[in-house]
């Protein structure tokens, strides 16, 4: 029988939490790691059991853990993520040239085929790579030294490299996002990258439809459509149907169009979700209900969601990396709040309920389909 | 032997309880037992000092007999109580509060 394993990276730990194909009983371990802020945890595609968690604190840095027994037991490995070459500087938030600087890991990506191959996507924004199960970390430079690198500015949160997409089909064509520098995509596996931003327009910057500085908060790819991908962009939600070359605004009716995750359904490439935020000054939902949209349009047209989650005083938010969708049919939706609870739906997002209700703020939330 | 006392979170990561000892051959320095620290716990390496500037991080001190010791050089020689194993070294994190 299926079953589901969530992974919940909070900012006082990491939790497991698993369930049957149902999903209406959930039994919840950790924390692990208790005190450290668990950015991200994921578990590899080739090797299930095989999962890599980034711990950091401010008072001890960085830490990389790796479970070869889905989390049962831990093992730390690598933590040196030096920059390959000069630093050089980028824009800090007052306009002025700042060195780059490593803080922290935001994002794991194993490898859909090699359990010991993981991207790493950092903060001060770089791409790194390990493939000796995290031992050992190399950056993947080009992406850093791209001429635009001088102009990449911090988001409130940092400057941050939070989202990896591979293209299932062309290993060697990725997408990352940056906040504030925006999309970039490389079609050599790393050795070159292009900015990918053109119809994003940011009225927070000097020059609303520049190159590069647009804070986008997550991008999404259905694996059946590698060349479609959908945005939360600091505002608006776009899309693009050319792999990047080109986005168009699909917010339609949302409430808000400012979020931070977004995810496609499992099965209906056109089905998407977003979690709308009143603004980027206040965080929270509209109204103090926690509504997750729907689009079953590939945008423009939105269903708000509501079915067991708060319609009144809520005023959590929903982190960029704190949503998955499982590989049942119907799919599983996952997503966890600042609040502490982790919601989930058995039913494509019909019904909701809370999985776990009061863990630390969470931060990420990844899920494994497993037979 | 040279002892040393890490906060609970490193000592969580090392695996260990209490002080740890290390042999660190003369002279002692921070740097030296610092050296020898990660050398016999390498998973605490990085979460004292940076993995690249070598410095140590800012929100954790160093205090020996009484005295803070974090703003000295680090191949300035401890205190002949931490050489000797008489006093520890310790290794403090930044108070958190709210």
């Amino acid at each position: 029988m299926s079953r589901v394993r969530v992974l919940v990276g909070t900012r006082k730990g990491a939790f497991v939490i698993t369930g049957d194909g149902k999903r209406d009983r959930w039994d919840v371990s950790g924390p692990y790691f208790g005190g450290w802020e668990i950015y991200h945890l994921k578990g590899s595609p080739a090797n299930p059991d095989r999962l890599y968690a980034s711990q950091s604190s401010a008072w001890f840095g960085q830490v990389i853990q790796r479970s070869d027994d889905a989390g049962k037991t831990w093992e730390s490995v690598g933590n040196k993520f030096a920059y390959d070459g000069p630093t050089g500087t980028h824009l800090w938030y007052d306009g002025t040239p700042h060195p780059w600087d490593f803080a922290r890991v935001w994002h794991l990506e194993p490898s859909a085929t090699d359990p010991d191959t993981v991207l790493a996507g950092v903060e001060d924004a770089a791409l790194f790579r390990t493939t000796d199960g995290g031992r050992s970390w190399h950056e993947l430079p080009a992406l850093r030294t791209h001429e635009s690198g001088k102009l990449w500015q911090p988001g409130a949160g940092g400057m941050c490299l939070h989202t990896i997409v591979v293209d299932p089909a062309k290993p060697e064509r990725m997408f990352i996002a940056i906040s504030a520098a925006g999309v970039f995509r490389t079609d050599d596996g790393g050795q070159s990258w292009r900015p990918m931003n053109k119809g994003l327009v940011s009225e927070q910057i000097p020059n609303p439809t520049a190159e590069v500085g647009h804070c986008v908060h997550r991008v999404a790819m259905h694996r059946t459509r590698p060349d479609t991908l959908f945005m939360q962009k600091h505002w608006d939600v776009m899309r693009s149907d050319d792999a990047g070359e080109t986005w168009r605004e699909v917010s339609g009716n949302l409430p808000t169009d400012f979020g931070f995750p977004i995810d496609v359904h499992a099965h209906e490439p056109e089905t998407i979700y977003v979690v709308p935020i009143k603004s980027d000054s206040e965080h929270y939902p509209p109204d103090g209900k926690l509504r997750v949209y729907r689009s079953r349009t590939g945008g423009h047209e939105w269903e708000a969601l509501t079915n067991g989650l708060p319609q009144s005083h809520c005023y959590v938010n929903v982190l960029r990396d704190a949503m998955a969708i499982d590989a049942l049919d119907p799919c599983g939706i996952y997503f966890g709040t600042t609040g502490g609870q982790v919601y989930g739906s058995a039913d494509g997002g019909d019904h909701w309920a809370p999985i776990v209700r009061d863990l630390p703020s969470v931060v990420s939330v990844e899920v494994q389909t497993l037979s | 032997m040279i002892r040393v006392v890490l906060p609970a979170h490193l000592r969580t990561l090392a695996h260990v309880n209490g002080e740890v000892t290390l042999a660190v051959s003369a002279p002692v320095t921070q740097r030296s037992v610092l050296d020898a620290l990660e050398g016999k716990y390498p998973m605490l390496a990085g979460t004292i000092r940076d993995h690249v500037s070598r410095q140590r991080r800012a929100f954790l001190r160093l205090y020996a007999c009484g005295e803070d010791l974090s703003h000295e050089s680090p191949d300035a020689p401890l205190p002949e109580a931490v050489a000797s194993g008489a006093e520890p070294l310790l290794i403090v994190g930044a108070m958190a509060g709210g």
